[in-house]
């Protein structure tokens, strides 16, 4: 992140491993860039990521601080917080 | 759960129609009130911009015009006899009341399924911006962009200027269609002027027409895509799919409510009233349109709400500008036969139950399709593969019931007693 300068950032953990992202990144956004594109398992165990990016295909759903179900392209990152993908 | 707070306008929406709208409306000395389910106002088209010329136009009056904003949170029920919405935030649920309600909910993109379109990182345009904007980096990434309409356009710029490649840009309509389209254009100098720019930045890019996606290829992450333009078929390699076949109006609010929906979308009047008393509806919701005849369609519901007619009248003319523009882009990028093809018998079509394609085509009706096959009864309540199905089957869409966003319990129970009376 050496070219953000003097912008905020913000530090949380994407399945147990450190990411420092921009302040008012998503985080959808924050897993991408993590590296891992399979945000959730579908009722057939298909792997699945973000699709609309507006909160309404549900596609991006991971579990945030052990609350599941959260669309992640809707919920900005905050420090400290624990995202969990399938 | 708090109750009894409201304004005398409530908009819906955060986009350009509901910003637009909520400016006009405190101009006229209304308490405004709006909400949004995204994290910051703006809508998908300004959303986390600052130097976009109108968007930043509006945005920066919206901040200064004293309109109350709450952000992250959904409109999860409504009753437009006791003119109540149930909004649910990140932890709370709250009821409030308005005196008019001007719903302003958007589009979302039509998808349309083919081999592969569940595979991560096969996105919608609008989607893959959107994540774009909230912080994803696509730099050096190889984005194919494949669908229809301008938008394509200026996705693949946006993508360009952040320093990503897009290989090609797979137009479904024919050049007869692209080239009346042009000719059409030729009455709007601007945007003409607006689509030679996006091109000669694109020129690197291969701008193909007659042009779509028959499948995605990867397992559990996007690889190539297979491309066809007439008989030619070839695969070209990808990190990401931005897809999309134009927009589809949200009016699940409006149908909860009661409120009459037209083909276009919500049915309104030339004041933007909707058949219910003190609702109004604007932008992509009322029909597909783009930013500016959403823009001036906020503006005459604003005025409208707060009882200025007199002023709302004044932007017919430039309303109904819009509005041929609007119709032009309906008739060119209108998605081509093909398409309906393009799903084969394992396809999934509906992709919150995994519906596959060889367990709906039979069907008759959406609620036979619901009740046989569990398709559109996940959380997205159909929102994806409704209109996949009005297209490929030309089903109907079943009646809306609340709530109608998924939404947790406590919100339901608190919904239920405010519309029993139990908390009065």
């Amino acid at each position: 992140m050496t070219e953000c300068g003097a912008e905020e950032i913000v530090e949380l953990r994407i399945n147990g491993t450190g990411v420092r992202v921009r302040a008012g990144t998503s985080v959808a956004a924050a897993v991408l860039l993590s590296g891992e594109p399979v945000f959730r398992r579908s009722v057939s165990g298909e792997g699945r990521g973000p699709l609309c990016g507006m909160g309404i295909c549900f596609e991006c759903r991971v579990t945030i601080d052990d609350l599941e179900h959260c669309r992640s392209c809707q919920i900005l990152c905050r420090d400290g917080m624990e995202v969990r993908t399938a | 759960m708090s109750r009894g707070f409201g304004a005398d306008i409530v908009v819906a929406g955060a986009g350009p129609a509901g910003i637009a709208a909520a400016v006009r409306a405190r101009e006229c000395g209304r308490s405004v009130l709006v909400l949004d389910d995204n994290p910051s106002a703006g809508g998908q088209i300004w959303r986390g911009e600052q130097s976009h010329g109108q968007g930043s136009f509006w945005l920066r009056r919206f901040a200064g015009c004293a309109a109350k904003l709450i952000t992250s949170a959904r409109i999860v029920d409504g009753d437009a006899q006791r003119r109540r919405l149930i909004l649910e935030t990140q932890d709370e649920a709250f009821a409030l009341e308005y005196g008019k309600l001007i719903l302003a909910i958007g589009a979302r993109e039509l998808f349309l399924p083919f081999p592969g379109w569940t595979t991560p990182n096969v996105m919608g345009i609008g989607g893959l911006q959107a994540l774009v904007k909230s912080g994803l980096r696509i730099s050096g990434k190889r984005i194919v962009v494949a669908g229809t309409g301008p938008l394509m356009l200026a996705a693949a710029d946006y993508f360009r200027r952040h320093n990503a490649v897009v290989p090609v840009i797979a137009e479904q309509a024919g050049w007869i269609r692209l080239a009346r389209f042009l000719l059409h254009l030729a009455k709007h100098p601007g945007k003409l002027c607006q689509a030679a720019v996006l091109r000669f930045g694109l020129r690197r890019s291969r701008y193909l027409a007659s042009c779509w996606v028959e499948a995605a290829n990867g397992n559990e992450k996007l690889e190539s895509v297979r491309l066809r333009q007439d008989a030619r078929v070839w695969d070209e390699d990808c990190d990401y799919l931005a897809t999309g076949y134009g927009f589809k109006p949200n009016s699940e609010l409006a149908e909860l409510m009661n409120c009459r929906i037209c083909n276009t979308g919500v049915d309104v009047d030339a004041f933007q009233r909707t058949s219910q008393e003190d609702i109004y509806a604007a932008g992509e919701c009322t029909g597909i349109g783009g930013a500016e005849l959403a823009i001036v369609e906020g503006e005459t519901a604003g005025y409208a709400a707060a009882g200025r007619n007199d002023l709302a009248e004044k932007l017919f003319r430039k309303r109904s500008k819009a509005r041929q523009f609007a119709a032009a882009l309906e008739r060119a990028f209108a998605p081509r036969e093909e398409l309906r093809r393009l799903p084969s018998a394992g396809t999934i079509v509906c992709r919150c139950e995994d519906v596959v394609w060889e367990r709906l085509e039979s069907m008759k009706s959406w609620r036979s399709a619901k009740l046989h096959t569990r398709c559109g009864m996940g959380p997205c309540q159909g929102r994806i593969c409704g209109p996949i199905l009005e297209f490929l089957l030309g089903l109907e869409p079943d009646s809306v019931r609340p709530p109608v966003f998924p939404a947790r319990l406590e919100s339901l129970v608190a919904a239920n007693e405010i519309k029993e009376g139990i908390c009065q």
